[in-house]
C-alpha cells in the first residue's frame, strides 16, 4: 500500500503509523456531555466504502494526515495535512 | 537420453553432479532435471499419500513431482524443484518422501490401501476415540505425510531485501514480455523485466520457431542485447514475481547464487525485492495441464511442451519410443520435433474425430489413452479407439489437455478470471489489477505473432498512460498457428486418474466430495486437498474444477476458481525475513555510557530497543541482590550515578508551548517559572494514566519534557497528534532530543559535593533549590542540570550533549568513588523508587486512572486538558476502584511477589473475591524487609488492614498490611536537603 504524503510525496505504507477513524479530529467541548464524548472516544462506523483514517508519517516528516481511501476497492483517493484541515475548521 | 545437434547447452563444459548417491554427468546450461533424464533417470520421488513412484512432468516451476532437497548440512534446502534448479559442479541431490529408498519404499503400502484413503479419509476415519488425535493419529499422520525436511539447524544463508522503482514492470521475459519491453524502453520508460527463468526467451527457448525469419531464440538475444545497451532497463532472470499488492507494488524473489557451485561471499542466496511500478504489464505465458486417465502419474509420462522444451532446448528426449496423446493440434508440433530430431515416434492418439493427419507419424483419431502400465516407469500405454482397445509399447508419453493461461497475479487483489470456452481456459478479467494491462498467452493469445502483436499494444497503452510517446515499431513475421483445441478434462474409465500429482488427488475423489455434497469448488478443495501443495495446483486446478462443474451440472465460469494468494511460487520465509535474524530482528540502542558500564561488568537488561545496565557487581560479590543492596545503601548514604539518557527528552518551543503543555498534561504549566521543573500527569483521551515525567522551563517559550523509556515514543507521536489534529493554532514545535543529550542522575546526600568537583564553576545552595533547573558548564561544555530527585535523596540530573557522554560518565565516577560513591544500575534504581512510592509503569500499566494512583488533586479545574472530561465520570471515580497502596510483610512469609492477587483474609481466594493485585516488589535494604506496591479496592482508607496476598502460579500466601505507598521519608525532607 502506498500513501501520498503531502509534505514528502509517495510513500510505502510501512513509514505511517495508523491510528484510526479521522473523527479524532472533531473533539467535544469540554461541556458537551456523556452521549458526545462516549461517541468521540469509542464509537466508529466499520465502512464497506470510502473512509477518512488519520496516519502519521512517523519514519519521515512527522505530520499527521487524513487520507481518504475505500475499505473495499483499497483505492487511495485523497490525502491532506490535518493540521490544514484543522485550521480551515478553525480550531 | 542426450540427443546430438539439439540445445542449447554448451557440450564443452561436462557438469558432474550426484542424486542419491550416485554420480551422474550434464552440461552447463542443464537443469537437474533435464541433466536427470538425459541420463535416463526417471524415477525422481515419491508422491505425498499414496508414494507411488514419480518422475518429471514439466520444464518449469510448476513442477509438482521433481522435488528434491538439495546439499547438506544446515544449509540443505529441501522441496526445490529439479526443473528450476541449475546444473552447478558438484551439485547433490537427494530425494525425498521414501523410506528407506527411492526405488523401494515401504510407505508404498499406502498405495495398496488406496480404496480406504479417498476424499475426506482423514476427517472420517480419525474421528474416534476423540482423545487419541492429539496423541496417535496426529503424530502417525505428520510422521508419514510431508516431503522434504529442514535440517533444523540455523539458517546459514545470507539473504537480502531490496527495493526497486520503475515506470513499467514487464513480467515474463518472453516474446511478449520482451516485445513489450523493447517498446517501452525505446520510449525512455524506465523498465525492469523480470523473469524466473536463468535466461530470458520464454517459450521460444524451447521452440523451434522462427521470428523475423530467423530462429525465435536469435531473435530473443537480439533484443535482450538491445535491452542490456540501455540505462533505463533492468533484465533481471531468476527473478519470480510472486505477488501483487495494492497502489502498483510487486513482490519478487530473486534466487541470485542457486546456481553457483562457489558462492563469493558478498552475494546473498536469495534478494526478496519489493518493485514499485508505475504501470505493469504481465507477459506471464501460459501452462500445459496433463489430461485425467488411469495410471497418468508413471514415470516417463510429461507434458507435450515439456518434452518439447527438453528436446529443443536441452537436447534430451525422455524416452526412445514417445508416444503422444491429447485434444490439441499444439501436441503435434512435439511430433514433429521429435521426428525431426530422429526420435521414434510411436503415435499421436488424438481425441478429436477432426485431428490433423500425422506428417510422417501415425494418428489414431477419436482415441484415447485409457490406462498404462510399467513398474517404476512407464512401459506400455493401452489406446481405445472405435475399434477396440491396443496395447502400445512406448517408454515415454507426451500428453497435453491444452494450455492454461497463467492468470494467477492478476487475480492477487480480488478479481476473478473470465473462462473462454474457444481456447477452455480462463482468462485475466480486464482491469482486474489497476495499472497492469495483459499481453501474450497468459492474455489466451497463443501464437507467436499474437503474442508479439499483443505485447507492442500493451507498451503503447501503458506509454500513453505516463506521458510518452512510443516509436513506430514494424512488428517481426512470426508463427500464427490457431489454437485448435476440443473439451477432454478425464478419459472415461474405472480405476485412478490423477489430477493433483502432489497431492495425490485422482478424478473420483472430485466427484466423491461432489456426491458428499462438498459442490462449492472451495469445499471440495479442501475436502480433497486438490490444489493445496506446494504447486498450488497449477497443473490441474483447471481440470478438477471442469470435472466438478460436470458432475454439478454447472458451467466451468459458474463454477469458478479458488481464490488465487501470493506468493505464485513458494518464497521461503528466510528470503522474506531477511536482516531479521537474531539481532537484526531489533535494532539496539545503546547509551553513551554502555562501553563504560560494560567494562564494569556490568550485566546488561533489556528497556525497549536500550540496553541498561542491571547492576555494577564489586568484587566478592557473587549474587545480583548483594550488588544491588550495595548500590541501594550507596545512594542513601554517599552518592550514586546512574545513565538515565533513556527517558524520552522533548524540546518545546515557541510562543504557543505553555498553552499546549497545560492541554496535554492534567496540571498547570503557564505558571511554571523559567529555571524550574514541575513534576507532569498526561492522560490518554479516555481518562486513563498514559504518562509521567517531568518538564523544566529552560525560557519563557523553551520547555524540555521528559517521559519514561517505555513510552518516549508514543508520547512523541501523542504530542503531535495534539497540535496538528486539535491546536494547530497554536504556535509550538516538538522535536526528539532523546540521542542528542546525556543524561545523568547524580543522588546521594553527597551529590552536590560530586558535583562541586565536576563542574567548572561550584553550585550555590540557595541557587538550586529542589526542582530548580539551569545552565552549568563541565570542562567547558556548555550543560544543562535539574535537581530532581526519582530516589527521593538529594539528588541532580546533569545532561550533556552526546558525544560528551562517555566522558562526563568515567569523570563522574572517578569522582564519585573518591568519596564512597560509585555507578548504580536499574535493580537499585527501582528499589530507590519503590522505597519513595515512585510509580513506573508496571502502575500506569493503561487500566490506571489519575484516581487510582492518588493524583487526582493534581488535575486542574481551571483548564480542559486531554483526558479531563472522560476521567470525570463515574465509573473511573468510585472511591471502590482499585487504588494504589504500599505492601510490607506482616506473617510469617516474608517473600512477596508481583503478580500476585490480594484477599481479604476471610475470603476464598479465587478471582472472584480479589481485592486487587500486586504490581512491583523489592527487598528493601534500607528497611530490612520486602515491599511492594499494588492496587487495592479502597486502598487510601485501608491502611493498617491486613490482607492476603495469593500466587496460585508460584504457591505463595504471604500476610501483608496495607500501608501507604510511600515506604520512606514521607515529608520528602532529603530530597530538599
Amino acid at each position: 500500500m502506498r500513501i501520498t504524503c503531502p509534505i514528502c510525496g509517495e510513500r510505502d505504507r510501512r513509514e505511517f503509523y495508523y491510528q484510526g477513524a479521522a473523527i479524532a479530529l472533531a473533539r467535544p467541548a469540554p461541556d458537551a456531555g456523556e452521549a458526545a464524548w462516549d461517541a468521540y472516544v469509542h464509537l466508529r462506523d466499520n465502512p464497506a466504502g470510502v473512509t477518512r483514517d488519520l496516519w502519521q508519517h512517523e519514519s519521515g516528516c512527522s505530520a499527521w494526515i487524513v487520507v481518504t481511501r475505500d475499505t473495499v476497492t483499497h483505492e487511495v483517493l485523497d490525502s491532506a495535512l490535518a493540521a490544514d484541515i484543522g485550521m480551515e475548521a478553525g480550531a | 537420453m542426450r540427443i546430438a545437434g539439439r540445445g542449447r547447452i554448451d557440450r564443452r563444459s561436462p557438469v558432474r553432479f550426484r542424486f542419491d548417491g550416485i554420480d551422474y554427468s550434464g552440461f552447463q546450461g542443464d537443469t537437474l532435471a533435464s541433466a536427470l533424464l538425459a541420463n535416463d533417470v526417471r524415477l525422481v520421488g515419491r508422491s505425498f499419500k499414496y508414494h507411488r513412484p514419480r518422475g518429471v512432468l514439466t520444464a518449469g516451476s510448476e513442477e509438482p513431482n521433481a522435488l528434491m532437497t538439495i546439499g547438506s548440512g544446515a544449509g540443505a534446502e529441501p522441496n526445490v524443484r529439479a526443473t528450476v534448479q541449475e546444473l552447478f559442479p558438484g551439485l547433490e541431490a537427494r530425494s525425498q518422501n521414501r523410506w528407506p529408498s527411492l526405488n523401494f519404499d515401504l510407505m508404498a503400502v499406502n498405495d495398496l490401501a488406496a480404496p480406504f484413503l479417498g476424499a475426506g479419509f482423514y476427517y472420517k476415519t480419525f474421528m474416534w476415540p476423540r482423545a487419541f488425535w492429539e496423541r496417535v493419529y496426529e503424530p502417525v499422520i505428520r510422521n508419514a505425510a510431508g516431503l522434504g525436511a529442514l535440517s533444523g539447524a540455523h539458517e546459514p544463508d545470507r539473504n537480502e531485501k531490496a527495493y526497486a522503482f520503475c515506470d513499467l514492470l514487464v513480467i515474463g521475459g518472453g516474446p511478449a514480455g520482451l516485445m513489450a519491453a523493447l517498446v517501452a524502453a525505446r520510449a525512455g520508460a524506465d523498465v525492469i523485466v523480470a523473469d524466473e527463468d536463468s535466461r530470458m526467451g520464454g517459450r521460444l527457448l524451447a521452440e523451434t520457431f522462427e521470428v523475423g525469419g530467423r530462429p525465435g531464440v536469435n531473435w530473443a538475444d537480439n533484443v535482450i542485447a538491445e535491452l542490456n545497451a540501455m540505462d533505463n532497463v533492468r533484465l533481471m532472470t531468476r527473478t519470480t514475481v510472486t505477488g501483487v499488492y495494492d497502489q502498483g507494488t510487486f513482490g519478487a524473489l530473486e534466487r541470485v547464487s542457486h546456481h553457483l557451485a562457489v558462492r563469493p561471499e558478498a552475494l546473498p542466496l536469495e534478494t526478496f525485492w519489493r518493485i514499485q511500478a508505475r504501470r505493469s504489464i504481465l507477459a506471464a505465458g501460459a501452462l500445459e495441464r496433463p489430461v485425467a486417465f488411469r495410471n497418468n502419474d508413471r514415470p516417463g509420462i510429461m507434458t507435450a511442451g515439456a518434452v518439447r522444451a527438453y528436446l529443443n532446448r536441452w537436447g534430451v528426449c525422455a524416452g526412445r519410443r514417445v508416444t503422444l496423446f491429447g485434444n490439441n493440434d499444439d501436441m503435434h508440433r512435439t511430433a514433429r520435433d521429435l521426428l525431426s530430431a530422429g526420435i521414434h515416434v510411436v503415435a499421436v492418439i488424438d481425441s478429436r474425430h477432426d485431428a490433423p493427419d500425422g506428417r510422417g507419424y501415425r494418428v489414431y483419431k477419436g482415441a484415447m489413452v485409457c490406462d498404462s502400465s510399467g513398474r517404476r516407469g512407464l512401459e506400455s500405454v493401452t489406446v481405445r479407439s472405435i475399434g477396440g482397445e491396443d496395447r502400445i509399447a512406448t517408454d515415454c508419453l507426451a500428453m497435453s489437455g491444452g494450455w492454461n493461461p497463467t492468470v494467477h497475479l492478476t487475480c492477487h487483489l480480488n478479481a476473478r478470471p473470465t473462462w473462454r470456452e474457444d481456447i477452455l481456459g480462463f482468462v485475466p478479467t480486464p482491469q482486474a489489477v489497476p495499472g497492469m494491462s495483459v499481453a501474450g498467452a497468459c492474455n489466451g493469445a497463443f501464437s507467436t505473432h499474437d503474442c508479439l502483436r499483443e505485447g507492442a499494444a500493451a507498451a503503447r497503452d501503458t506509454l500513453e498512460d505516463l506521458g510518452l510517446r512510443a516509436a513506430a515499431i514494424d512488428l517481426p513475421e512470426a508463427e500464427d498457428a490457431p489454437h485448435a483445441i476440443s473439451p477432454l478434462w478425464a478419459v472415461p474409465g474405472s480405476g485412478r486418474a490423477w489430477l493433483d500429482f502432489q497431492n495425490d488427488v485422482c478424478v473420483k475423489d472430485v466427484r466423491q466430495a461432489a456426491m458428499e455434497n462438498f459442490r462449492s469448488v472451495e469445499h471440495m478443495k479442501r475436502y480433497t486437498t486438490q490444489g493445496m501443495a506446494t504447486d498450488q495446483g497449477k497443473n490441474s486446478n483447471v481440470a478438477a474444477l471442469a470435472i466438478l462443474a460436470d458432475v454439478t451440472g454447472r458451467g466451468i465460469q459458474d463454477t469458478g476458481t479458488t481464490t488465487f494468494r501470493p506468493p505464485f511460487s513458494p518464497v521461503s520465509i528466510a528470503a522474506m525475513g531477511a536482516g531479521a535474524q537474531g539481532k537484526g530482528f531489533a535494532p539496539e540502542r545503546f547509551t553513551t555510557s554502555h562501553k563504560a558500564s560494560a567494562e564494569r561488568g556490568a550485566p546488561m537488561i533489556e528497556a525497549g530497543l536500550w540496553y541498561r545496565p542491571s547492576y555494577f557487581p564489586a568484587p566478592g560479590e557473587s549474587h545480583w541482590r548483594q550488588s544491588c543492596d550495595r548500590e541501594v545503601n550507596m545512594v542513601r548514604t554517599s552518592v550514586g550515578v546512574c545513565d538515565v539518557s533513556t527517558l524520552g527528552k522533548i524540546d518545546v518551543q515557541g510562543p504557543g508551548a505553555a498553552a499546549f503543555l497545560d492541554f496535554v498534561y492534567v496540571n498547570t504549566f503557564s505558571t511554571l517559572k523559567v529555571g524550574r521543573v514541575r513534576y507532569g500527569l498526561m492522560l490518554r483521551e479516555d481518562g486513563h494514566v498514559m504518562d509521567d515525567g517531568t518538564c523544566a522551563r529552560l525560557g519563557d517559550t523553551h520547555f524540555v519534557v521528559t517521559t519514561t523509556t517505555a513510552a518516549a515514543g508514543q508520547v512523541m507521536r501523542h504530542l503531535e497528534f495534539v497540535h496538528q489534529c486539535l491546536r494547530p493554532d497554536l504556535d509550538v514545535a516538538l522535536t526528539s532530543v532523546t540521542e542528542q543529550w546525556a543524561q545523568f542522575s547524580v543522588a546521594g546526600p553527597r551529590s552536590r559535593d560530586l558535583l562541586n568537583a565536576v563542574l567548572d564553576n561550584p553550585i550555590a545552595v540557595k541557587d538550586w533549590p529542589f526542582m530548580a533547573c539551569g545552565q552549568v558548564f563541565v570542562g567547558g561544555v556548555q550543560a544543562r542540570l535539574f535537581r530532581i530527585s526519582f530516589s527521593g535523596e538529594q539528588a541532580y540530573e546533569l545532561a550533556v550533549p552526546a558525544r560528551f557522554g562517555d566522558s562526563v560518565f568515567r569523570i563522574l565516577l572517578d569522582h564519585a568513588e573518591k568519596i564512597g560513591g560509585g555507578p548504580y544500575g536499574l535493580e537499585a534504581l527501582n528499589v530507590l523508587r519503590l522505597e519513595k512510592g515512585f510509580i513506573t509503569h508496571a502502575e500506569i500499566h493503561g487500566r490506571t486512572t489519575a484516581f487510582d494512583i492518588g493524583m487526582d488533586a493534581m488535575v486542574s479545574d481551571k483548564k480542559d486538558c486531554i483526558g479531563k472530561a472522560m476521567s470525570r465520570r463515574p465509573g473511573l471515580t468510585d472511591p471502590d476502584r482499585e487504588r494504589l497502596v504500599g505492601l510490607k510483610p506482616a506473617g510469617e512469609v516474608q517473600l512477596l511477589v508481583a503478580g500476585a492477587y490480594l484477599f481479604s483474609p476471610g475470603d476464598d481466594p479465587v478471582r472472584v473475591n480479589a481485592q486487587g493485585y500486586v504490581t512491583s516488589v523489592a527487598f528493601s535494604p534500607t528497611l530490612g524487609h520486602m515491599i511492594a506496591l499494588g492496587f487495592l479496592r479502597n486502598g487510601p482508607a485501608r491502611h493498617g488492614e491486613r490482607v492476603r496476598m495469593i500466587d496460585h502460579l508460584r504457591g505463595l500466601d504471604a500476610t501483608c498490611e496495607v500501608v501507604d505507598p510511600v515506604f520512606l521519608d514521607p515529608e520528602g525532607e532529603r530530597a530538599r536537603d
